[in-house]
């Protein structure tokens, strides 16, 4: 067996340090001894991980090790599922989110998350990216107009689309759709974006852009990405997190995970002996 | 192993014998080819069968209303001179029940439907509704009008009591209906709405509930992580996205109301009349005389279906009212296309409003 080297990890994309120990960093999310169970079925034992602020976390494991799951329970969609239940702590930015006080209407505003299938609504492009400040409250035109023209340059589809802003989302590409999606995040104004497996259903070239807008908007927002593209995580990701069965096995700098990881269990899947 | 259609087995480094593609060649695919258009032309006979039905029943009604069906059919009012009756006072008895029973049953069926499928939790009692719905739709209408007869009938002619005001029980003296000067009847058009209402209402909250079901869940999930309330999914999202189905569902299986005649003869609706509702036999009169338009829904009334009954049972010596009768078919039918081609007008439009 070939022994890692750096130079067998793809380059990482702009804007991402894999090197950087980010533990000195302010925590954005915080998760301590996360039990999960869909009804009496454990999906998560014990799960901590600290993600830094503005940095992009890889979440990588075999289908089924509870990584989306984990994903989920950050913004509370998991409260969906009838029968699911939650036992442990997830601070984000210091607060509790589990306290049942908790209003999960302004966590999501504050917790933006992307899908793996795009899930464009059968509205406008425009109404699109303004339905989420739109529920919020705001009505001003100009104000909606400025952000969804800000919103959809941050998500590099503005050049595409500002011709077509009254027109269909559905008629927008699959990697535009994606893009869409992620500029309709955007204007909720959250600091936390989670990305379920953001770029699974799209080929080479939207995978590319997704990938560099994430180097661009970490600089701005935390993001944590769940993906089954190991060479995704290793070019998007500052600290990468491995799971397997429920467990969180091993976190640590991307470059580190990918190159020298401690756990004999992280080896094996990174060097693709299974999952 | 897999096999070719001539049934060689194929082996591996080895190629198999050339087969011919002329048809007949092959005995099994000959055989199945056969069974496959027995099969086609069974599906296409039967098709075929239950279509030519139809059309030897519309052709012999159309045949039998030769002598009657013309344009005075529909506003002459009903009479037991078979030359003379028309279905003014069935059109105009059907057009005020059904726009009560669309009223009643839009909002009680959409807002169920949404109830059971966006709000309630999946539990024992919720489950044994949904399957309860779809059971109550099967329930003969006969039963319905029973119901209404016991239910609706009885509070119609408490009300009577009150505002008649001929008994101890006068509370609402004050505000008697008796003011337009005209009389109150418990074999009213509310009654009859009520009723149809409970008749059609398993049909209207299965439409809309299929309807519902049609939205991709993608889509609510995607606007309660975008910060949405339940509410504002709801309303923002699931509705449009479900409203084509919604109003087209809730349409046609109100319509079917127009045809019902059995739970209607029950609540003693009128067979033979020429009056009314409300006294209002023209359009003109919905504007001009609004006392009369308040008055029509506490008023008698019959409908299309009944009179159509009455007609076809009615003793003639030459059995002149059967063309009365399909006269009166072929208007029912007439009305009930339009409902349906309404029923596609809306369709259209409000899926233009979505941009899929």
């Amino acid at each position: 067996m070939p022994a890692i080297t750096s130079s067998s990890v793809p380059p990482s994309v702009a804007g991402v340090d894999r090197n950087l120990d980010m533990s000195a960093h302010p925590a954005a999310i915080q998760a301590t001894g996360l039990d999960f169970y869909y009804s009496e079925h454990q999906v998560l034992f014990n799960v901590s991980l600290t993600v830094p602020e503005r940095s992009v976390t890889a979440l990588i494991g075999p289908s089924g090790c509870g990584k989306s799951t984990f994903l989920r329970t950050l913004n509370r969609m998991n409260d969906l599922i009838e029968g699911s239940r939650c036992v442990g702590q997830i601070l984000v930015e210091g607060q509790n989110i589990m306290d049942p006080a908790v209003d999960v209407v302004l966590l999501r505003k504050h917790v933006g998350m992307v899908f793996q299938k795009s899930t464009p609504f059968p509205k406008s492009i425009f109404d699109n990216v303004a339905y989420g400040p739109r529920v919020s409250g705001e009505t001003n035109r100009s104000v909606l107009a400025d952000l969804v023209e800000s919103c959809l340059k941050k998500a590099a589809l503005w050049d595409e689309v500002k011709d077509r802003l009254t027109k269909s989302a559905m008629a927008l590409s699959g990697g535009q759709q994606q893009r869409l999606c992620i500029a309709r995040t955007l204007a909720t104004n959250p600091r936390i974006i989670l990305m379920d497996e953001p770029a699974s259903a799209l080929d080479p070239a939207s995978t590319d852009r997704i990938e560099n807008l994430i180097g661009e908007l970490c600089a701005n927002y935390t993001i944590v990405i769940v993906t089954h593209n190991m060479q995704q995580a290793s070019r998007v990701s500052h600290q990468t997190a491995f799971f397997y069965k429920g467990v969180l096995v091993e976190t640590g700098p991307t470059m580190k995970i990918f190159t020298g990881p401690s756990e004999k269990k992280t080896e094996d899947y990174i060097t693709g002996r299974f999952g | 192993m897999s096999t070719r259609g001539s049934g060689t087995p194929i082996v591996a480094g080895q190629q198999s014998a050339p087969v011919s593609f002329i048809s007949g060649t092959d005995g099994s695919i000959r055989r199945r080819l056969f069974l496959s258009r027995v099969f086609s032309w069974t599906c296409r006979f039967v098709t075929y069968a239950a279509l030519a039905v139809l059309i030897v029943l519309l052709a012999a009604i159309i045949w039998s209303s030769v002598g009657r069906l013309a344009f005075d059919f529909v506003y002459n009012p009903n009479s037991s001179n078979p030359i003379k009756a028309g279905m003014l006072a069935g059109l105009w008895g059907s057009f005020w029940l059904i726009l009560f029973t669309a009223l009643f049953s839009v909002p009680v069926g959409v807002g169920s439907a949404i109830y059971l499928e966006e709000i309630a939790k999946d539990s024992f009692f919720v489950r044994v509704i949904k399957t309860n719905i779809s059971n109550l739709a099967g329930v003969p209408s006969i039963v319905y009008g029973i119901l209404g007869y016991t239910v609706f009938r009885s509070l119609a002619a408490v009300l009577k009591v009150w505002f008649d005001g001929q008994h101890a029980f006068n509370i609402l003296g004050l505000f008697r209906l008796r003011l337009l000067k005209l009389p109150i009847y418990e074999d009213n058009i509310l009654v009859g709405a009520l009723t149809l209402t409970l008749v059609v209402l398993p049909t209207v909250i299965s439409a809309a509930q299929e309807a519902l079901r049609s939205v991709p869940s993608s889509i609510r999930v995607a606007s309660l992580a975008l910060g949405a309330t339940r509410w504002q999914t709801i309303w923002r999202q699931v509705i449009p996205a479900a409203l084509p189905g919604i109003s087209t569902g809730v349409i046609l299986s109100t319509s079917r109301a127009i045809g019902e005649a059995a739970p209607l003869i029950m609540l003693g609706a009128l067979t033979i009349t020429t009056m009314v509702p409300g006294n209002i036999d023209s359009p003109v009169k919905l504007i001009t005389r609004p006392l009369q338009v308040l008055h029509a829904p506490l008023d008698q009334f019959t409908a299309m279906p009944i009179e159509i009954y009455d007609w076809s049972k009615r003793p003639d010596p030459q059995d002149r009212f059967t063309a009365v009768a399909a006269s009166g078919i072929i208007v029912l039918m007439l009305v009930l296309l339009s409902v349906n081609a309404v029923a596609m007008v809306v369709r259209h439009y409000a899926s233009r409003r979505l941009k899929w």
